[in-house]
């Protein structure tokens, strides 16, 4: 079943096309991730999938209903997670929660009785009744998530949902996003962090300049572009190394300021190679997803 | 174009709890305010200026000081609270990720400032009122009134809100149009002492058609033109909301 389809959707603005002809496909259930640098049209996406951006072309259905057109029956079923908060700062935990239901024409009696379970599930039941400015940056997260909640979605959008968050409250969000995934719910996921996109999506997209360039589930994308061992290479003669021995023993080799990226393999020819130069320090590890990423979407800084 | 919802009720009810929090402070500026206007100026102007159109100056001062009290109470609300949930606490975009629309976010804002213009109103009737300045049944029109200039000035101001980058932006609204206003519509003084072509000027001001149903109703006269005085400020009231909902539309669904 097909909760949320987008086909050929465009956007430009003043003339510069933000978004080029994005299609994507989400089967209930699946946690789906949307992923690209800053400024790759990610947020416009986001806003047109939810009918909050009119798009030049193409054809959005969010949960049988068609965007923007019938948006606001769509988005009745419809969790957000922003990616800054925007809890009302004027009220409690609990007031937050029973006026957003309200959006959803929850009456009070109907977020009541769905209140318990939702502070719960935000492991805020002795918070309840603290104001906004009260809760910790990880708390306030959770509420948010919590928030998205009140209305029962079955689709869940969360926008970049843990970034500002120090590990221990990552791992707490990751656990509730497994958990909502559990209950059959389905998650459209934007993220900058690599590992987040690798633990917790079933397929995801990457996009640049509007285009996607790269789809599928992300072990799958990573075996298909990127070689299986990584070797990462420091030190102030990596440069000397890099182009007599690293380029050589590599199947793909980049060298950006003082890191060398070896992509093999078999790493043991050059790990063999890298014990006769002790001022060079060096990482093994396995080819991830931000290689991928990287590889896509280039190393340079974005605005 | 209009595709306001009733989920507009459910964005007023949500500032309405707001102001619920904050209504004994609130209740207090609305209330102390105008008695200062009303005391000070009645009794320190009323000494020198014995009677306006027949009555005590404290008497023609409290029709002016109504209208003016509500125009500011709806333009306060419009401009500094709505630029705060719209753009500085985000709380607009919260909504708008629920079922609900633009329209009827900023219906909600346009109502909300309104009925804050309808509270400050019948603060001022009750302290016009405990100073024995209202004792005519035509009082009564003076909350209906009141509500009808906080429409008037909040789709005014949410154009402003629209428009603006931050609050800095305000002050041209309060020193380009709302003291000029409330110097040139007649809220101290009788406009006909004014030179013929100010008087034209003031006749074309929101203001001036507030005061001229205001002051009679108060000092328990029928207004000259009522009808004409309310198609003014419904005209500005409703042309201006409907200028300020393009803005947005602009500024936050493109």
């Amino acid at each position: 079943m097909t909760v949320l389809s987008a086909r050929g959707v465009r956007k430009s603005y003043a003339g510069r096309e933000v978004v080029s002809g994005i299609d994507l496909e989400l089967a209930k259930g699946e946690c789906y991730g949307l992923l690209g640098p800053n400024g790759a049209g990610k947020t416009t996406t986001l806003r047109m999938l939810l009918g909050l951006t009119t798009p030049d072309a193409g054809e959005i259905t969010l949960l049988g209903h068609p965007v923007p057109k019938a948006a606001r029956e769509g988005r009745i079923r419809v969790g957000v997670v922003p990616q800054m908060d925007n809890l009302d700062p004027d009220f409690t935990v609990r007031e937050n929660l029973l006026v957003y239901g309200r959006y959803f024409g929850l009456t009070r009696a109907q977020v009541e009785e769905r209140l318990p379970r939702l502070l719960e599930f935000a492991t805020l039941e002795a918070r309840a009744d603290s104001r906004i400015q009260e809760l910790s940056g990880g708390m306030k997260r959770r509420l948010v998530l919590a928030r998205a909640l009140v209305n029962d979605p079955d689709l869940i959008f969360l926008d970049e949902p843990t970034t500002g968050l120090d590990p221990q409250a990552r791992h707490q969000m990751w656990e509730r996003l497994r958990l909502l995934l559990r209950q059959g719910k389905t998650i459209l996921l934007t993220t900058h962090f690599m590992d987040e996109a690798e633990r917790l999506c079933d397929r995801l997209k990457i996009i640049d300049h509007g285009r996607t360039l790269a789809e599928g589930p992300p072990h799958d994308l990573i075996a298909e572009h990127i070689e299986p061992e990584v070797v990462e290479v420091y030190g102030e003669e990596v440069e000397s190394w890099f182009s007599e021995h690293g380029q050589r023993l590599s199947v793909r080799a980049e060298l950006h300021g003082e890191t060398a990226f070896c992509y093999l393999k078999d790493p043991a020819p050059a790990i063999a190679n890298l014990r006769g130069f002790p001022k060079l320090r060096f990482m093994h590890r396995r080819g991830n997803l931000e290689d991928l990423f990287l590889k896509l979407t280039g190393r340079e800084m974005r605005e | 174009m209009m595709k306001v919802s009733l989920s507009w009720v459910a964005v007023w009810r949500r500032n309405y709890l707001v102001w619920r929090k904050l209504a004994a402070e609130s209740v207090l500026g609305n209330i102390i305010e105008p008695l200062l206007y009303l005391v000070g100026f009645g009794f320190g102007l009323g000494a020198m200026v014995p009677e306006v159109d027949g009555v005590k100056y404290i008497a023609f001062l409290a029709g002016g000081t109504i209208c003016y009290s509500t125009m500011l109470a709806a333009s306060f609300e419009a401009l500094y609270s709505g630029f705060a949930r719209m753009h500085v606490q985000r709380t607009w975009e919260g909504i708008l990720n629920a079922p609900v629309s633009l329209e009827d976010v900023v219906f909600a804002e346009w109502v909300w400032a309104a009925s804050k213009s309808f509270l400050s109103g019948a603060a001022v009737l009750i302290v016009a009122a405990a100073l024995g300045l209202a004792q005519s049944w035509t009082m009564a029109f003076i909350l209906p009134l009141a509500f009808l200039i906080g429409l008037t000035f909040a789709g005014l101001g949410l154009i402003m809100t629209a428009l603006a980058k931050s609050y800095d932006f305000f002050m041209y609204w309060f020193t380009l149009a709302l003291t000029p206003m409330m110097l040139l519509c007649g809220v101290f003084y009788p406009l006909s002492n004014m030179p013929g072509w100010l008087q034209a000027v003031a006749a074309a001001l929101p203001l001036t058609h507030a005061i001229e149903l205001g002051r009679p109703l108060l000092l328990g006269r029928w207004p000259e033109h009522p009808m004409l005085n309310v198609a003014v400020l419904l005209a500005y009231g409703v042309g201006g909301f409907l200028v300020a909902l393009t803005l947005f539309r602009r500024r936050l669904m493109s």
